[in-house]
């Protein structure tokens, strides 16, 4: 891995356009859902002013310093993700920091979040916020299983674990993709990420009905803020992720961009026509449906 | 506190015990440690609620007062009938979200206090508690006659009766009950007070706060909470 200065200003201009773009997409698909329910739904510039609203509050209370830390971690998982992975295969400058074992690094960072949300939230004291933790672990790690061993069939069908080189071989044409090389590995890996967007039928851990509102229940002010910037950041640098190891990656931001709109349209529109699972039946579908789809992945590669 | 017979008030000379749970005691943890608890001082603060200066720069404060009036957040709190007139707003009849008003379930992220009815004694304790915890700038909003006057509830022995004196409110929705057009109505009017500088209930409370305590304790019978409870 070779270093230039140049290269912060580059990740901090693909880390902009992805706030944007995260921002921008996550109120459209609110707006779609509320469509579907009827609604006009709110504005599609709904997520910015909420934003800045939450950064003027002018009163703000810490529960101590991990509740201080949980939503920095929450958001470095974010980040993290984005800074060490291609988002553009070939771009001069949205390679970001990609180095060889970028994928290792990359699946630690999925989960880095909902760790340092686990201490972030425990110290606050709330009992809504422990369950919620304890939920969203269980799911999350649950839901994760298939993707790990999705990702080590792939790591083992390309001989590699840096995430440019599974792009770079993904190339020349739409029957080079995982999707179509691997299906099996895709299919596992596409239940962990249903499974991991917080969307219904998986999202008991964050629904305002279930106890309120999980996880970030004493979360407010700036706090929350950083929260929602992450809201509007992970999910696309997840969804960056599946795009580069099993849609064949995207060679331009226009590519990018209808690229991850049509990944995450999937687990909203499961998430419009499901129900919401309670969390031992969606451990319970995970260990069902999705782990057996991984092993056989691991096994046929 | 004319309109409020004695019998209503609380009778001060007679102190009222603190309930089994909320007693200072010594409790054995699961690994066999002995700690002191004390409930009132462990689970809540005691700091009294502070004023807080607009931004400096009035550009800036007009800015917040833009993005505060164009997202509120609404508290899930139902009290009395008015309750019911609020799911509608969430339905595609009359869609507040379009307002960007929404609901958070919790009283830490909401900015808009909804009192949406007649309020007893025992809600507006939970009324007090979720007031304060709720973080400023924040707006109470009085919904239909019972908050403005008692309306119906007039001669009740167990509900307040102006929701002003116990809690500062921005703005009231008159109706017995208000129909969910006049709620948007009043949503909308309450975005040009905020986006005016008028919304600092918030302030008020703070400046005014052993006014409004004495009235809230005059009231409720088991004040068995600190001052200011977060």
């Amino acid at each position: 891995m070779t270093f230039e200065w140049i290269q912060i200003p580059y990740a901090l201009l693909t880390l902009f356009i992805i706030l944007n773009y995260g921002l921008l997409m996550t109120a459209v698909v609110r707006k779609l859902a509320a469509r579907v329910g009827g609604r006009p739904g709110i504005p599609v510039y709904q997520n910015y002013i909420d934003l800045v609203k939450n950064f003027a509050l002018r009163s703000k209370i810490s529960h101590g310093v991990m509740y201080y830390l949980g939503p920095v971690f929450r958001l470095t998982g974010g980040i993290g993700l984005i800074l060490f992975v291609p988002t553009i295969y070939g771009s001069s400058w949205a390679q970001n920091f990609a180095f060889a074992g970028d994928l290792v690094l990359a699946l630690y960072f999925v989960f880095f979040g909902t760790l340092g949300m686990a201490l972030g939230a425990g110290e606050s004291g709330h009992p809504h916020s422990a369950i919620g933790v304890s939920r969203g672990l269980s799911q999350v790690t649950m839901a994760e299983l298939p993707l790990a061993l999705a990702v080590y069939a792939i790591a083992v069908q390309y001989q590699t674990l840096s995430i440019t080189e599974i792009v770079a071989a993904q190339q020349g044409g739409l029957f080079n993709w995982t999707l179509f090389t691997n299906p099996l590995a895709v299919v596992a890996a596409m239940f962990a990420f249903v499974g991991t967007m917080m969307r219904s039928p998986f999202d008991v851990v964050l629904a305002p009905q279930e106890i309120p509102i999980g996880p970030p229940t004493e979360y407010h002010s700036a706090y929350l803020a950083l929260m929602q910037t992450n809201r509007a950041i992970f999910p696309i640098a997840k969804t960056i992720i599946y795009m580069n190891l099993f849609f064949g990656g995207a060679t331009s931001w226009a590519e990018f961009a209808i690229k991850a709109f049509l990944l995450y349209m999937i687990p909203a529109v499961i998430g419009v026509v499901h129900p919401r699972f309670r969390v031992e039946q969606s451990i319970r579908f995970f260990l069902k449906w999705g782990l057996p789809v991984g092993v056989l992945a691991i096994l046929t590669v | 506190m004319k309109d409020v017979d004695d019998k209503f008030l609380k009778n001060i000379e007679t102190e009222f015990p603190l309930r089994e749970e909320l007693r200072p005691r010594r409790v054995t943890t699961p690994d066999g440690q002995e700690i002191e608890i004390e409930p009132l001082k462990d689970y809540f603060c005691e700091a009294a609620p502070k004023v807080h200066p607009k931004a400096y720069i009035p550009i800036v404060e007009d800015f917040y007062n833009w993005a505060r009036a164009n997202s509120l957040w609404i508290l899930g709190f139902g009290t009395g009938c008015g309750a019911i007139e609020m799911r509608p707003l969430m339905t595609p009849r009359f869609d507040a979200y379009r307002y960007g008003i929404q609901w958070r379930p919790t009283p830490r992220q909401a900015n808009l206090l909804m009192i949406s009815g007649y309020l007893s004694v025992k809600t507006l304790k939970r009324a007090i508690r979720a007031y304060e915890q709720m973080q400023g700038p924040k707006y109470v909003v009085g919904l239909g006659s019972c908050t403005i006057n008692g309306g119906m509830y007039w001669d009740s022995y167990n509900t307040i009766k102006r929701l002003d004196q116990y809690l500062p409110v921005d703005l009231y929705i008159a109706g017995c009950m208000p129909r969910p057009e006049a709620l948007l109505a009043g949503f909308m009017e309450l975005k040009k007070l905020i986006k005016a500088g008028k919304g600092e209930g918030a302030n008020k409370y703070a400046e005014n706060f052993a006014t409004y305590k004495a009235n809230q304790k005059s009231v409720i019978k088991d004040w068995d909470m600190p001052d200011y409870n977060w």
